[in-house]
């Protein structure tokens, strides 16, 4: 690795393994205001940014964090996102939070927000209800209630009170920001071995936990010098499609162990939140009603989100089809509710189409990736030599 | 030498039990003659479920928890769910989705042995259950049947929004109703709608008193146990119909008599002499429920509380369906559901429970199938253990996968804590 692309992918795991969050605790000081933490996949960052808060993506403590506490609060079949979550707001990671949100994720993360405000009554403590019904008329309506109660909420707790040409400006920022992680996806789509996926992921943990300005600068210094790196050439890999791991994320451990059982990932839904939106927010008119209208009409097809007359898997296949992927590997957390319910659909969907793919199961703490390494080293293989 | 019959203990049941068991008979036998009469069916969920709303376009409701609980109940769960397995579906996810995925790959043959039809609609009442939405993708999957969706908003705050309930009103008005209306070939009637909800809020005074009956010392119910049987015809095909409110009239008189009479509930092997008075939060187990029953039967521990028979509705809390303002009344009814209720607001309720009814403490049955349920009760219990003195217990179990009732580590656990209980009493301690 070259000297500046080792210093970009050590400061952003620096920041990603942060689990006291220094970089929000440095903001705070230096400017005073508010930090709030969300769980993962969708929260509307513009509307944080624009009240002058700054958002915190929470997404447990991964293989760094001894459990003490928090396993006194889930049963053995529970997933380990929210025992890691609990045990970091108790061991006082999360002081610097001033609130915390839970989208409408599942049923797991959805009481989480009620332990939440039991466990921590003086703070802001807000479950976001996102609408699954996507009328405007009627979703929208509801939706659009939903953040300017949000927004009054975070303006109780001290912040900036909601401004529209602040919104405005707000979600220019975060196109900003989504266009670089775009750009960062196309260049490891055509040239995966300029991007390893351990890299991208680190960059994009760190994204959330520092200002958007910084992610902005982070991601600029990255690219530059990962299409300067000529010394990373093609290997003979297998390219698949990662789905399953939105929420809890996998081991940093368990991406590498992709890579190097022969696995280019050229596709996955780590860390989803700058790539919610498919598109650009507008810049102009009611930006509320720009946040709303995107989440409606332009929203991944995750499987938090119910699909209506669409066909259950026809969204993975095109994505498959726009990465050029050869495989697919159902990576889902144990006891994850929304992709393991999800998954033989997709499954359905996807061996119908002819597509090889294999499934396994993590925990974010998991240490040993002996088998997965077996199993995705033969899925690779077995690509390699016997696919069209 | 003994006959099978003598060797099979005789169970005791009230009159209102062999009522609703005729009811339940009549309404598979009506579901599996609907190909031959043209009776449509929507399926549906048991939490929200918007009955009167079916039944004034005459709809048939059918119930796949419902069916899959009464496939534990008859010991074919284990097969179905193993069925669903090798299928694809995950051994970590809902084992009422699984259990009813293989009873339908395996004819969807009822309680009754007829088969229950396909659905003519699946009206998806997203309601205090994630699962349920990914239940529904399944199902329209394998039945390719039209999905009408209702999004019913959680109480995250604890309360019910203007926007919240408009949310669901406007989902009725726009999507539902339509649906119901194509499927029926008939339009809506909100007069119709309303005598139903009135007959609703009948029936619903009785329940509550019913339930309420528990107060008494001995209680004369068991809420829990019992309390699955007496909530049976509200939660499920019969809100809203003559038939509810003639169940409840005569289940009612049945505890007031024995109130009168100073006995207690009634369990399959018979009368239960009260020693001990339990609130229980969470579902119970399908598989081995008589077996699970006696083991508090014979410690003589009494429900006198449960969260469980406010699934499908919590209306001990004043809400009753309300013919003046029939879709709003709906919205209340499916957002005040239990499972619809934040961690705060089931930690008062229940709080309130082991209070009110005297209750020696909360015991949590905590079932590996239903996170809705289980993420958060043991901090649930910690709370409601700090809130009113009363000691907490712990049980693990599940719905309907019988490889998870493990009868003699719960009948430990179980002795322990009531145990625990008398000790505490002997010491002079609140229990």
């Amino acid at each position: 690795m070259t000297g500046e692309l080792e210093l970009v992918v050590a400061e952003a795991e620096e920041l990603f393994r942060d689990l006291r969050l220094g970089a929000v605790r440095r903001w705070k000081e230096e400017t005073g205001g508010l930090a709030v933490g969300y769980m993962p996949i969708y929260v509307p960052l513009e509307l944080f940014h624009a009240q002058g808060v700054m958002p915190v993506g929470i997404f447990g403590g991964g293989d760094q964090l001894e459990i003490i506490r928090g396993d006194a609060y889930y049963q053995s079949y529970i997933c380990h996102i929210p025992r890691s979550t609990i045990e970091l707001g108790l061991n006082g990671a999360f002081d610097c939070l001033d609130g915390m949100v839970f989208p409408a994720i599942c049923d797991v993360i959805r009481n989480l927000s009620g332990m939440w405000k039991l466990q921590f009554p003086d703070r802001l403590v807000r479950y976001l209800d996102v609408p699954q019904n996507f009328d405007p008329e009627v979703g929208g309506r509801f939706y659009r209630a939903e953040l300017e109660s949000l927004a009054a909420e975070l303006a109780a707790r001290g912040a900036a009170s909601y401004d529209a040409s602040r919104l405005r400006e707000s979600i220019a920022v975060y196109n900003e920001l989504r266009g670089r992680v775009r750009d960062l996806y196309d260049l490891r789509r055509r040239e995966p071995w300029k991007v390893p996926t351990h890299e991208l992921y680190v960059l994009l943990r760190a994204s959330v936990v520092q200002p958007v300005e910084a992610s902005i600068r982070l991601l600029d210094r990255y690219r530059e010098a990962a299409l300067a790196a000529d010394e990373r050439r093609p290997m003979d890999q297998a390219r698949v499609l990662v789905t399953g791991s939105f929420c809890e994320q996998p081991p940093l451990g368990l991406i590498r162990t992709l890579e190097r059982s022969g696995c280019y990932v050229v596709d996955d839904d780590f860390v989803q939140i700058h790539r919610w939106m498919e598109c650009d927010l507008p810049t102009g008119g009611d930006p509320l009603a720009s946040l709303v209208d995107a989440f409606l009409a332009d929203s991944v097809a995750s499987p938090v989100r119910y699909i209506g007359e669409e066909t259950k898997g026809r969204a993975l296949l095109e994505r498959v089809e726009r990465s050029g992927a050869e495989g697919v590997l159902f990576c889902a957390p144990s006891f994850c509710d929304p992709a393991l319910l999800d998954q033989p659909m997709i499954v359905a969907a996807v061996e119908a189409a002819g597509i090889p793919w294999t499934a396994f199961k993590y925990a974010e703490n998991n240490g040993q990736f002996q088998v997965i390494r077996e199993q995705a080293g033969t899925f690779s293989d077995s690509i390699k030599l016997w696919s069209d | 030498m003994t006959t099978p019959a003598e060797a099979v203990p005789e169970v005791r049941k009230d009159g209102s039990q062999h009522k609703q068991k005729q009811m339940i008979a009549d309404h598979f036998s009506r579901l599996a003659r609907a190909p031959r009469t043209g009776d449509k069916c929507v399926y549906t969920f048991v939490p929200g479920n918007l009955t009167e709303l079916l039944l004034s376009f005459d709809l048939l409701p059918v119930l796949p928890e419902i069916n899959a609980l009464q496939s534990g109940m008859r010991g074919k769960s284990r097969e179905y769910i193993s069925l669903a397995e090798k299928q694809g579906h995950s051994e970590d996810v809902c084992t009422y989705v699984k259990c009813d995925l293989g009873m339908m790959k395996s004819g969807n043959v009822g309680p009754t042995g007829e088969k229950i039809p396909d659905p003519d609609l699946l009206l998806l009442s997203y309601t205090g259950c994630f699962t349920f939405m990914k239940w529904f993708e399944i199902l329209r999957q394998e039945y390719g049947a039209p999905v009408a969706m209702l999004h019913v908003p959680y109480q995250g705050d604890g309360e019910i929004t203007a926007a919240m309930r408009d949310y669901v009103v406007e989902q009725l008005r726009r999507n539902v109703i339509p649906a119901l209306e194509r499927v029926s070939g008939k339009s809506y009637d909100e007069d119709r709608l309303s005598e139903l909800l009135a007959r609703s809020a009948r029936a619903e005074d009785d329940l509550v008193w019913v339930l309420e009956s528990a107060k008494n010392r001995p209680s004369p119910i068991d809420a829990y146990f019992g309390g699955v049987y007496y909530i049976g015809p509200i939660f499920t095909a019969f809100r809203g119909t003559d038939e509810a409110i003639d169940y409840y009239r005569e289940l009612r008189a049945e505890v007031e008599q024995r109130l009168a009479d100073g006995r207690g509930p009634l369990a399959p092997d018979g009368e239960i002499e009260e020693r001990f008075r339990l609130v229980v939060e969470g579902p119970p187990n399908w598989t081995s429920f008589r077996e699970f029953w006696r083991m508090f039967a014979d410690e003589g521990a009494v429900v006198v509380a449960s969260s469980y028979t406010k699934v499908g509705g919590v209306y001990d809390t004043g809400f009753r369906h309300d013919p003046a303002r029939p879709l709003e009344s709906l919205a209340d009814y499916c957002m005040g559901c239990y499972t619809n209720l934040n961690l705060p607001r089931r930690v008062e309720l229940l709080s309130r429970y082991v209070v009110d009814y005297g209750a020696d403490g909360l015991l949590v049955n905590s079932v590996k199938s239903c996170n809705s349920f289980s993420a958060g009760q043991l901090m649930i219990l910690r709370e409601v253990e700090n809130r009113t003195g009363a000691p907490g217990g712990f049980i693990e179990s599940d719905l309907v996968d019988p490889r998870y009732f493990a009868a003699s580590n719960i009948k430990n656990r179980l002795e322990s804590y009531l145990q625990m209980i008398d000790q505490k009493r002997q010491a002079g301690g609140t229990a």
